[in-house]
């Protein structure tokens, strides 16, 4: 057993941490926020630029197939600035859908514009009636002479507002089936809004969308567990994410104990709130450890061993995330509550992340189905 | 002992329930229970009802246009009122520095303000917090120096609620440096329209301007503003805060969320069926229920056992501590019950006329922007520690 990164790794890190330190403030962070695109189009060329959005793709894709734990310190500094670009969405998961599932036309279509950060995908798994469960879907596929109709409708896709294309679940007379369906399709609408922590996204309205035979993904009565696999790549990253954020608000928060000053003295002379700042670092190395073992068999092939670990992974940073979030604000105080400052963002996205890809209860509910 | 209303309460309780379906404006009612804003307008619509039925000030003796309600009465009015969806009584004016007045202050200011306050002429808002004077409220440095018949104002508060709708401010001011902190401050009561005044917002993560700063710059303050004797102002300070807490356990705004919660969890699907069927869920509920039925008789044991007009002391700090507990854990709830749509900020929806398709359900919109807002109840009105160390000199002698 070894918890070291090779040099590679580390110099993985140092760049995207360096590139994030540099050229993406929090001021930045929320000037980005209010663009039409909803994040730093900038930020997100150099990402393709430093060969970032390819870490996870084979060579011919000009990535280096990069595994778990090159995925999870990607997704751990862009955790740290708040970032609001759609890596997980657009590289980590439907990058993954296309490398796994795709044709070699597909391949070709997709993963050199993935890879240098020239396009933007999403996924799109969940349903209004489906709360958590991916499998629980209701849209339907029907097969034409030219190819498929889909009729129905999409949830909370993180990113849908702006992406080319959105690559969904759909039930076929085969079983359920993935499809790539561009956003400009004829009967497909899109209701844009912004999430709580900053982002955009939208619900997908599928009115009769006529799609070619080449927009199936794999194969009819194949599609769920070549997503449910990804899905877990996708979790494994958001832990990474989370982490990073968990880092920031515990760092401010044991900061701001150690300055803030009330009757006399810092606050953090205060047993309970040192206490209170013990537990948060416990949380956060908790789910440090969960991270890892998440990103660490997130490429590994799929099994019962493999799927519970990210559950498992899921509920202790779900948790930690809210308690972290929560008892970093208290620790504050009124200025943990305003928005000026960077810390209660961190807090709406570490609440937020506990409500993608399923929360603490829907993990242990499918954890304990597998005991 | 007997943990029933009786015939009295709830003839009480029935005429409560029928001002409130004859009288609370229903646009406002549906404001409250979608989480939406309220304006200045509809907080002096729903004051002017209740004064007009003399229920506004239920803590002031009748004399002054009070109530004189039994705690018993008080609570059945507060839940009803919640239940209804009827705006939160704002409670500066009324409930905080009117007691303050009417137990420190001079026959001239009785008969000043108290009417200014039921007429809505006066809106109220509170100075007390200043950047370096949270928890340690005592360390204020707002100073107040005497010049003639005037005291001249310096300084800074902050955290003040509804400050951007109020026209006068109470403030706890440092009239004297000798001692310790708690020595030398006094209670003023100053013109929001003086010269000097400035009131700044402040946004909160939910993107809400509810709180401001505010700051007195060289204002000319007369010294007949001033509640009580000169730098004796910590012992009222401390009698509006016990007010303060005991409005904070929040039960009636906690029965009403919980069955607002409930209500979403049945029409949320999960795995086929109401998330209010989800074996975990419907526990998760259960237990949140539970936590509440026990903190409303702890808190109506506290209030009737109270002597002094039914305002416990130290005993508030409890159910403060508690009652927000339970709030806290109810909102979270209510976010969670809407799995990914606690994501989705449709601000949109939260118009009165909107008239469009909600995207999951018509009160989702406010959920988790509420959950957030929500997690000022364990910092303000004292944070919840410093309720403990209260709890704990006070009552337990530690």
């Amino acid at each position: 057993m070894d918890f070291s990164l090779t040099d590679e790794q580390q110099m993985l890190q140092d760049t995207t941490e360096r590139l994030l330190r540099e050229t993406y403030p929090f001021d930045v962070r929320e000037a980005a926020r209010q663009t039409d695109a909803g994040f730093s189009t900038t930020l997100w060329q150099q990402l393709g630029e430093l060969g970032l959005t390819a870490v996870p793709f084979d060579e011919p894709w000009g990535g280096f197939s990069g595994q778990g734990l090159e995925v999870h310190l990607v997704m751990k500094a862009l955790g740290r600035s708040l970032s609001l670009e759609p890596y997980l969405q657009s590289v980590v998961m439907a990058g993954g859908l296309i490398s796994a599932a795709g044709s070699p036309e597909q391949q070709d279509q997709w993963l050199p514009k993935i890879a240098s950060a020239s396009t933007v995908l999403t996924v799109a798994a969940l349903e209004p009636h489906s709360h958590y469960d991916p499998h629980a879907i209701e849209t339907l596929a029907e097969r034409t002479p030219s190819g498929w109709c889909l009729q129905g409708r999409k949830s909370v896709v993180v990113a849908g507002h702006c992406a080319d294309a959105i690559i969904l679940n759909a039930m076929t007379d085969a079983g359920p089936a993935l499809f790539i369906v561009p956003t400009d399709s004829r009967g497909l609408t899109r209701r844009s809004y912004p999430t709580v922590d900053g982002r955009k996204g939208c619900d997908l309205f599928l009115d009769g969308v006529s799609l070619p035979a080449s927009a199936l993904l794999g194969t009819p009565g194949d599609g769920q567990p070549v997503l449910d696999y990804q899905l877990g790549r996708g979790i494994a990253g958001l832990c990474a994410e989370a982490v990073g954020a968990m880092e920031v608000a515990t760092e401010l928060t044991l900061d701001y104990l150690k300055t803030r000053r009330q009757f006399g003295v810092p606050i953090g002379k205060f047993q309970v709130l040192q206490h209170r700042m013990v537990d948060m670092c416990s949380e956060l190395e908790q789910a440090r450890s969960m991270a890892l073992l998440a990103a660490s068999v997130a490429d590994s092939p799929a099994s019962e061993t493999r799927q519970q670990a990210l559950h498992a992974a899921k509920v202790v940073v779900g948790r930690a995330g809210q308690m972290i979030a929560e008892q970093a604000i208290q620790l504050h105080g009124g200025i943990g509550m305003t928005w000026e400052y960077s810390l209660s963002h961190y807090a709406k996205r570490l609440v937020m992340i506990n409500h993608e890809l399923g929360d603490d209860d829907y993990h242990l509910d499918r954890y304990a189905a597998l005991m | 002992m007997d943990l029933n209303y009786n015939d009295n309460e709830r003839a009480f309780r029935d005429q409560v329930r029928q001002f409130l379906k004859d009288r609370l404006p229903a646009d406002i009612a549906e404001k409250v229970r979608g989480g939406r804003r309220l304006t200045r307008q509809d907080h002096d619509t729903w004051r002017q009802r209740l004064v007009d039925q003399g229920w506004y000030a239920s803590h002031w003796p009748t004399a002054w246009g009070g109530t004189e309600w039994t705690p018993i009465q008080k609570h059945i009015f507060d839940e009803e009122c919640n239940a209804h969806g009827a705006p939160r009584v704002i409670p500066f004016g009324v409930n905080m520095v009117a007691p303050v007045i009417l137990r420190f202050g001079n026959d001239a200011q009785k008969q000043y303000y108290l009417p200014k306050i039921l007429s809505g002429e006066h809106w109220w808002c509170q100075g007390y917090s200043e950047p370096g004077a949270g928890s340690d409220l005592a360390a204020l440095k707002t100073r107040a120096d005497r010049d003639g018949d005037h005291y001249i104002v310096n300084g800074q508060k902050t955290w003040t609620t509804l400050g951007h709708y109020a026209n006068m401010i109470f403030c706890l001011v440092r009239t004297g440096r000798d001692g310790k902190p708690q020595e030398g401050i006094s209670f003023l009561l100053i013109d929001m329209n003086s010269p000097g005044v400035t009131v700044r917002p402040i946004i909160t993560l939910d993107g809400e301007h509810e709180v401001n700063e505010v700051f007195f710059d060289n204002v000319r303050v007369p010294v007949e503003n001033r509640v009580g004797e000169e730098n004796q102002g910590w012992t009222y300070a401390k009698y509006l805060l016990t007010y303060e807490r005991t409005g904070l356990a929040g039960i009636g705004a906690s029965k009403a969320a919980l069955t607002h919660l409930k209500a979403l969890a049945s029409r949320r699907i999960s795995q086929g069926r109401p998330l209010l069927d989800d074996p975990v869920f419907r526990r998760r509920i259960a237990d949140v229920e539970i936590n509440l039925r026990a903190a409303e008789i702890s808190n109506l044991r506290i209030i009737a056992a109270a002597s002094n007009g039914g305002i416990p002391g130290a005993e508030s700090s409890m159910l403060k501590v508690r009652g927000t507990e339970i709030r806290q854990t109810i909102t979270d709830l209510l976010r969670r019950a809407l799995g990914p749509y606690a994501l989705p900020f449709p601000e949109e929806e939260l118009a009165l006329d909107y008239g469009g398709d909600y995207l999951s359900d018509r009160y989702a919109a406010a959920l988790t922007p509420q959950y957030f807002n929500m997690r000022k109840l364990s910092i303000f009105g004292g944070s919840n520690e410093i309720q403990k160390n209260i709890v704990a000199k006070m009552i337990l002698g530690l």
